[in-house]
């Protein structure tokens, strides 16, 4: 039993990925240059396979909430919040997508229904599960780009 | 230029709705509420000065399934609520020995037009009050019972008869004098962004009325049916109920039924649906 203990951090050590992974900015240190964010949060590419799940799930991205997505047409009733995003990508650059989705009030204005989904500083009493949360880690926003950049028609 | 902007939007999702969306519609319905061969109307002119040109009932956004029910009050289940409230209506409770009834000799009937004017101010508290405040006061005042819960069945079914009293009058509340200051609360609670989604009720319920929000029919969020029978809940709930599920959604913290904000809030969204018909008890999906 012991024995087992002892050896656990050498078993981690062995399993941690052996390519440091730069650390993700924070949320309060995000740059935006005119409306746009042009480096990843992460600093490494997202992973588009990954990106379409958070996308489509409902306690993650929930896009399908507002979003038509024809890519996602096995999941019944897409909403029709906020615009198509079939082609998006042809309409949008990268750095364009990454601030939307980061702080949709910065390029579209405060009005804007769309949640903020990299920002801490969101509306009044949030519940306190998720205070001091972003809505995606820096990791699931850097993938729905990636997915999004698939989306070209 | 909204209604510009939302009809063009529309014809463009056409082709996607129809397959994605097998209950899209872009707009409420052009359906008639004609119940026990009585029209009900649900839809009116919005005030002058107000948010909206035309109110729409919720009941226009619904599936035809589910306007069915409460087309017919042999269908509607909220009617098994109304059959128990009746009963509930003589059964003596309380120290001073009395039931509604015996004081309410008229029967239910006597609250006509009380339900339409929901919330009012009182005096006596200083504040507004609604019907599950009349309703309790009368169980603590008059026969010297305990209150139900805001949520309770008892609760839930005698407002739902009260309210029927008043079923096709217009809702009609003051919001002047010393309702003034609520109103104006109640608005700022209605355009205030609140939780991790960061959203207000407006967002949805005025700029975006009409649109899918995935699998749900946005409505004007108007208040004039309630207590709903809600086929979510498979039973009767309360507006702050309502109030706080949306909250909940948006991932704020609600406020507690029967507070301050949920009354003012109640007050303000009453408000904006003035000039529709109580459909109490409606059903909704």
């Amino acid at each position: 039993m012991s024995l087992k203990t002892n050896f656990l951090p050498a078993l981690l050590l062995a399993v941690m990925p052996t390519v440091a992974m730069a650390e993700a900015v924070a949320p309060d240190d995000v740059v935006f240059e005119d409306d746009v964010i042009v480096a990843s949060l992460t600093g490494a590419d997202g992973n588009a396979v990954n990106g379409r799940k958070v996308f489509a799930n409902r306690k993650q991205g929930n896009c399908l909430a507002c979003h038509i997505n024809a890519d996602l047409k096995e999941q019944l009733f897409h909403g029709e919040v906020g615009p198509p995003l079939d082609g998006v990508a042809d309409r949008w650059e990268e750095p364009e997508l990454r601030a939307i989705i980061v702080n949709s009030k910065i390029v579209l204005g405060d009005e804007t229904i769309m949640p903020s989904f990299y920002r801490l500083k969101n509306g009044a009493r949030t519940a306190e599960k998720f205070q001091g949360k972003t809505i995606l880690s820096a990791e699931q926003v850097e993938d729905v780009i990636a997915y999004l950049r698939t989306l070209k028609e | 230029m909204k209604r510009v902007k939302k009809a063009m939007f529309a014809s463009g999702l056409l082709a996607f709705t129809l397959t994605l969306n097998p209950a899209a519609q872009a707009d409420p319905d052009d359906d008639t509420l004609v119940i026990d061969g009585v029209e009900v109307i649900t839809s009116a002119k919005g005030k002058e000065d107000g948010p909206l040109d035309e109110l729409y009932s919720g009941w226009r956004f619904r599936s035809d399934e589910t306007q069915s029910f409460q087309a017919d009050d042999f269908e509607n289940p909220a009617f098994v609520a109304i059959d128990q409230a009746l009963e509930q209506f003589e059964v003596v409770e309380g120290a001073a020995g009395k039931a509604c009834a015996s004081c309410h000799e008229g029967g239910p009937e006597e609250f006509e037009g009380l339900r339409a004017a929901l919330p009012r101010w009182n005096a006596d508290t200083g504040k507004p009050e609604t019907i599950q405040h009349i309703i309790n006061e009368c169980r603590t005042e008059r026969m010297q019972a305990e209150p139900w819960k805001w949520e309770a069945n008892e609760m839930l079914n005698m407002t739902a008869l009260v309210g029927l009293q008043s079923r096709g009058m217009p809702v009609d509340v003051q919001t002047d004098g010393e309702m003034s200051p609520w109103y104006e609360k109640g608005k700022e609670l209605y355009y205030t962004r609140v939780g991790q989604l960061d959203m207000s009720c407006a967002n949805c319920h005025e700029d975006n009325y009409g649109n899918m929000i995935r699998a749900d029919h946005l409505s004007q969020g108007q208040t004039n049916g309630f207590p709903v029978y809600r086929l979510k809940w498979a039973g009767l709930g309360s507006i702050h109920r309502r109030f706080k599920g949306c909250m909940s959604n948006i991932r704020a913290k609600p406020y507690k039924r029967g507070s301050d904000e949920f009354v003012a809030l109640e007050l303000y969204v009453a408000s904006r649906g003035e000039g529709l018909a109580v459909e109490t008890p409606a059903v909704r999906n």
